[in-house]
């Protein structure tokens, strides 16, 4: 399976990232092997099989409906590059 | 007008629950800006989000009470995109086995009847809230977190409306549905109910379905109304001119009235949806279905019907009662303890119960009259007359005392002997003389004048069909 350029740049338009043009050829090569691998996968006759999204055997894992204390907001907003009056501060989002 | 307008509605509604999906934060609104979060709701790497139980139950409970099919199996999916207001990234959400799918919901419009049908019932968690200052020249926006985490009961309907009439009656039968099984608040004001609407136009008769445009923005229902009528005419004078409506998001502008575009950035959607591998699935068996669908009380649009069969009312005042639960079980609760007519009590309730709910801003649960004290006034009615009944009613909201108490300390019992009454008639005979004349001459207005000014002297308290059988009958029997 090939992964073109354009695929490339639309992956690294929804993850935010900016690749370089050699970069992009590269990714593209790379990515185009790993899905090549993966595909050996389809050799084998999966017709009878259920397909698998989770690798425990766990289910219906929850918790009561129950307060926390959450954290300080002092300690939360630290985490983050910029803040004010309590809110967390970024970069204007509408036009 | 030519044109079919074919309408969807998404439903978002925050689930009544104290702790948000994954964490023990509180989901109490309008709180301090991010006192409300942890690492867990903002995502911070190597925490482990536990499904809040409450709010899975809550997401079952509505799929059944829309009558959907439930999956045995569940699970969560990330749903990925990039926006301020998303601390992790992505909304964990359901994608492909959602709880609930083909379902439906009964309207009704104009008194007829009809099913619109759902597409799917799935549960997710809310974003947080973006804040954009005033000022001029602000090259920012403030993030507040709170409302991150919080549950979200998400419904989506089949286009099936046609009308805005349809959307409206959708749109109360599906916030009184939620509100009757007790799953979300739905203050529309606070957020916690939230609409947008995909519509579309095509030629009358046809079958194949216009460019969908769909919108969000909505605060009220006010809003999805105001906005259905502007699509329609914007996509009908596209079409007119032979132009095509383009597949797109629009925001509503609630200032302008107007929708307008989202840009193509932010409606870019690819989301990547995949297993949530930090939660495991839910199974649901058949035990759990039966449990959870025996605490689903009988839902408005049966009450209705109900109430329309059973009590003899008319469908507008089934309709009023019905519209708010806590209204009908007063309704009920006085139609168990009277023995007056349930049309009698359904006057009382919505004629002068619902008129001081409105004025006093209060709601049923907080009135000062139980259902066992309108009763109770209903039933000595007869005995103070109509008038004198109103009077006490606001008296009792007043002072919180019951009607037979009030009475007692006011004197007034109506009067309703004969001897007696008549004896106050032969004294304003004789005080308005001129009045008694007029009347005798043919002047019949001149009656309501004496009725009043026997009012004036027994308070109100005479009984004015007695009265005024004893004026006829003394005016025209009189020879005088």
């Amino acid at each position: 399976m090939d992964i073109s350029v354009k695929e490339i740049e639309h992956i690294a338009n929804l993850s935010r990232i900016t690749l370089a043009v050699d970069e992009k050829n590269i990714f593209a090569k790379q990515l185009t092997n790993i899905l090549d691998y993966i595909e050996k996968l389809n050799e084998l006759d999966t017709d009878d099989v259920q397909p698998m999204a989770y690798a425990t055997s766990l289910k219906n894992v929850f918790r009561e409906d129950e307060l926390k204390s959450s954290f300080s907001r002092q300690e939360i907003l630290e985490l983050s590059p910029s803040s004010a009056n309590g809110f967390f501060k970024v970069p204007k989002v509408i036009e | 007008m030519k044109y079919e307008v074919v309408m969807g509605l998404e439903t978002h509604a925050e689930l009544d629950t104290k702790s948000k999906l994954f964490c023990g934060c509180s989901t109490k609104f309008g709180s301090e800006p991010n006192t409300q979060t942890c690492p867990i709701c903002l995502g911070l790497p190597g925490v482990l989000p536990v499904m809040n139980k409450k709010a899975f139950e809550h997401s079952l409970k509505a799929a059944l009470a829309l009558h959907c099919e439930i999956s045995k199996f569940t699970n969560f999916d990330r749903k990925s995109y990039y926006y301020p207001d998303l601390p992790k990234n992505y909304q964990t959400s359901q994608n492909y086995f959602n709880i609930g799918n083909n379902g439906y919901v009964d309207i009704v419009v104009k008194g007829k009847e009809k099913r619109i049908d759902i597409h799917n019932v799935h549960l997710e968690e809310e974003a947080g809230k973006l804040v954009h200052p005033e000022t001029t020249g602000a090259n920012y926006s403030l993030v507040d977190f709170n409302r991150a985490g919080v549950p979200l009961l998400e419904v989506v309907t089949q286009p099936d409306m046609r009308s805005v009439d349809e959307v409206e009656s959708y749109m109360q039968t599906l916030r009184n549905i939620l509100l009757y099984i007790g799953v979300s608040d739905c203050k529309m004001q606070e957020g916690s109910l939230r609409f947008e609407v995909s519509i579309s136009l095509r030629e009358k008769g046809s079958n194949i379905l216009g460019n969908r445009v769909e919108i969000k923005n909505l605060n009220s229902m006010k809003a999805v109304l105001k906005v259905i009528a502007y699509e329609i005419s914007r996509q009908g004078s596209l079409l007119d001119k032979g132009e095509d409506v383009l597949m797109e998001t629009r925001l509503w502008d609630d200032v302008d009235s107007v929708s307008r575009r989202m840009r193509s950035k932010e409606e870019a959607h690819d989301y990547r949806y995949f297993p949530e591998p930090d939660l495991v699935p839910v199974w649901i068996d058949q035990g759990w279905i039966d449990e959870t669908q025996a605490t689903i009380p009988e839902l408005p649009v049966d009450r209705h019907r109900r109430f329309v069969n059973e009590y003899t009312i008319s469908d507008y005042d089934a309709g009023v009662l019905t519209e708010d639960k806590p209204l009908a079980d007063y309704f009920e609760e006085c139609v168990k303890m009277s023995q007056d007519s349930p049309k009698e009590l359904s006057n009382w309730i919505i004629n002068d119960v619902l008129r001081e709910l409105n004025e006093r801003k209060t709601n049923v649960q907080d009135f000062a009259i139980s259902p066992e004290m309108l009763v109770e006034l209903i039933k000595i009615k007869p005995t103070i007359g109509s008038s004198i009944a109103k009077d006490v009613f606001i008296e009792m909201i007043n002072t919180g005392k019951t009607a037979t108490s009030i009475v007692k300390e006011k004197d007034l019992t109506q009067m309703d002997d004969v001897s007696e009454l008549d004896d106050v008639v032969t004294k304003v005979i004789e005080e308005n003389s001129k009045a008694a004349e007029d009347y005798r001459l043919g002047k019949k207005s001149a009656l309501a004048f004496l009725i009043g000014q026997t009012m004036k002297i027994t308070k109100g308290k005479a009984n004015p069909k007695i009265l005024t059988e004893i004026f006829k009958e003394r005016l025209s029997a009189d020879p005088k």
